[in-house]
């Protein structure tokens, strides 16, 4: 499965090593390293992943600063396009910070930093991510994040689960977030945002695979599209 | 010209620092405490021809998040 992937690295980002290793070890290919200051994406991308980590020293609100960066004009514009994007933790806090996807990640709500494998329940096993996967089917994953309270007007959350954007949800809701959320989708389905961290769980020495199944379900899609 | 934004959570949006200080107050023995809500004082020395417009992007574009944040404008008397 061929893929030509990209992985963003924002100053203060952390977890970039680990998504182009996760992204290796499934499509067998290397992805390339993008910088926040460069202002053009490589050509053809057939995905563009968002890691994790504290951006800018989570300055002002975490990813606020990482998604005025001159990198995310051009994550914008493809993500347009229709390239598939997929933010984790920080990534999807730079996401919404963006405007790619919509709410906020406010600070968790039991003010404490969280670190633990947590289980997720799929709740749309349609999209580019989860197809492969079954309604309610659960997932452990890792989550370690202090701003991954996910918020939305109710109105905004009414539209996300009537229209089936809601991706991931808490089993056992960690961090204070409305309904549960813990992954969403754009519009298009294209665009998906988890604050759990599926490339901490792609090889059974991380304790799980469950992570893998979502880079296998994307590229997977990607290859028969 | 000196300008100070003021961000503040928007009503209905839950402020668990807040409510963490809330209880340190009651803690220490503040009685009468009814809510506390946490903002974000920005001070900005801009040029004194910088519009308004100008000033309002800045806030839309990154120094507030107006999904959960409202911002106000003040001008400060030199």
């Amino acid at each position: 499965m061929s893929l030509r992937a990209a992985v963003v690295t924002f100053p203060g980002s952390n977890c970039d090593r680990d998504m182009a290793v996760a992204l290796e070890s499934v499509s067998g290919e290397q992805p390339i390293r993008v910088w926040h200051g460069d202002s053009a994406l490589p050509e053809r991308l057939d995905f563009i992943a968002l890691p994790g980590g504290f951006s800018y020293g989570d300055y002002l609100r975490s990813g606020a600063m990482a998604a005025n960066s001159p990198i995310m004009r051009e994550v914008a514009a493809a993500a347009q396009r229709g390239v598939p994007v997929l933010g984790v933790c920080n990534g999807f806090q730079v996401l919404t910070e963006a405007g790619l996807l919509p709410g906020a990640l406010m600070r968790n709500a039991s003010q404490h930093f969280i670190c633990r494998t947590v289980d997720l329940t799929v709740a749309n096993p349609d999209s580019l991510f989860t197809r492969g996967l079954e309604a309610g089917q659960r997932l452990r994953i890792p989550v370690a994040h202090h701003d991954g309270n996910y918020f939305a007007d109710e109105t905004t959350l009414d539209r996300l689960e009537g229209d089936g954007r809601v991706a991931f949800r808490y089993v056992e809701n960690c961090n204070g977030s409305r309904r549960d959320i813990a992954g969403i989708l754009n519009e298009t389905g294209t665009v998906l945002g988890m604050m759990p961290h599926p490339e901490r769980a792609v090889d059974a020495a991380h304790g799980g695979t469950d992570g893998r199944r979502i880079f296998e379900n994307a590229i997977r899609a990607l290859a028969h599209a | 010209m000196k300008i100070r934004i003021h961000v503040s959570l928007k009503p209905g949006v839950l402020d668990p620092q807040g409510r963490a200080v809330h209880h340190a107050l009651d803690g220490l023995g503040f009685a009468g405490v009814e809510d506390v809500r946490i903002g974000r004082l920005i001070e900005l020395t801009v040029a004194d021809d910088t519009g308004d417009a100008d000033l309002e992007a800045m806030c839309e574009k990154l120094l507030a998040n107006t999904v959960i944040e409202n911002y106000r404008i003040e001008k400060v008397a030199p």
